[in-house]
């Protein structure tokens, strides 16, 4: 039973993300909506971190099978990609470059100015 | 044939079997070139060629395990929710790095699309290629893009973040914990957490509090981009 309430808690969730994704003009995805109305249902206190716990941590491991359908259908836009693979894997690579560097190098400059120490 | 495809039996556990593979031998060999996600891939891929069972009804019977992914996604609010508790100290200067990076990133990819006359199509599918494949896919579907270029996009930046990020640390000279978790969550999201991981616990909780308000900041910023795609 306790599953099958956390899993009801979190289909909730679900639904009303995708109600706003639907009511509200904005082209957010209704599991955007979802997470950040859990989130704030975690702060508020109004879902106890426990009730949501084992069924979120399961669809959290399983999550990255459900990559594997939309991966697969690459071959479906392979002719507009397979001319341009150069480009794309220089865009690919240096922009993860560039994005590790200013997170990283700001973040750490941050640290050192505000003195921010580790817990 | 076809109708085992059709009740999804065959297409999910074929799925499942290559997956598992996929996460054995990345044990076995602990590289992060063996993904399970592209594993599987190309074993479903190579399968479906063998077969010639077409990827439109293998893609149309994984969509009984598909729509898990929402409620899956929103699950990520319960460890971003408690590594806030554990990092409430670091959070300004965590939310700004991954702010500086997830917008930046946006631009550069943008910038570079228009740069090399990529068809508007492909910058969108691309954009997304930093955050985590659950939110990225999602949002490349509503602009309209590709998500099998998206996904494939995302799987490549996390596997060469995960590879090539102890060298960047160095190259940038990133000796800070936190600094390094917001780099690989920011760059590499879960595939680059996975490596966090095994620098230290700390950088790997700092990079999956990343990731996570990487695809949200994403999730908003991307379609201010719409018009100039």
């Amino acid at each position: 039973m306790k599953y099958l309430s956390q899993f009801c808690i979190i289909l909730g969730f679900t639904m009303a993300g995708e109600a706003l994704q639907r009511l509200l003009p904005l082209p957010i995805p209704g599991s955007v909506w979802g997470l950040a109305l859990l989130f704030l249902a975690l702060c508020l206190g109004i879902v106890k971190t426990e009730q949501v716990k084992d069924v979120s941590s399961f669809l959290i491991s399983v999550m990255p099978l459900m990559f594997v359908a939309p991966a697969v259908g690459i071959v479906e836009n392979w002719s507009l990609i397979s001319d341009q693979l150069l480009p794309i894997f220089l865009l690919l690579a240096a922009t993860t470059f560039l994005v590790f560097g200013i997170s990283g190098c700001l973040t750490q400059l941050l640290m050192k100015k505000g003195g921010g120490r580790h817990d | 044939m076809t109708d085992l495809l059709a009740i999804s039996v065959l297409p999910v556990s074929l799925t499942l079997i290559t997956f598992l593979a996929g996460q054995k031998l990345q044990k076995k060999f602990r590289s992060p070139l063996l993904n399970p996600i592209l594993i599987s891939v190309i074993l479903v891929l190579i399968f479906l060629s063998f077969t010639g069972l077409p990827v439109a009804d293998y893609k149309a019977g994984m969509g009984t395990l598909s729509w898990l992914l929402t409620p899956a996604t929103i699950c990520l609010a319960v460890p971003m929710y408690e590594q806030f508790q554990i990092l409430k100290k670091n959070l300004p200067m965590i939310l700004a790095g991954v702010a500086a990076g997830a917008v930046s990133c946006l631009i550069m990819v943008a910038g570079f699309g228009i740069l090399v006359n990529f068809e508007s199509i492909l910058t969108i599918s691309l954009m997304p290629k930093s955050i985590t494949t659950a939110i990225g896919v999602a949002l490349s579907e509503m602009m309209g893009g590709m998500p099998g270029v998206t996904t494939a996009a995302i799987v490549f930046t996390g596997i060469f973040a995960s590879i090539m990020g102890p060298a960047f640390c160095r190259l940038f000279r990133l000796t800070d914990e936190v600094a390094r978790g917001v780099a690989f969550g920011t760059a590499g999201h879960v595939i680059g957490t996975s490596k966090a991981n095994e620098l230290s616990p700390l950088t790997g909780a700092v990079s999956s509090l990343s990731l996570v308000v990487a695809g949200l900041l994403t999730a908003v910023v991307l379609p201010l981009f719409s018009n100039f795609i």
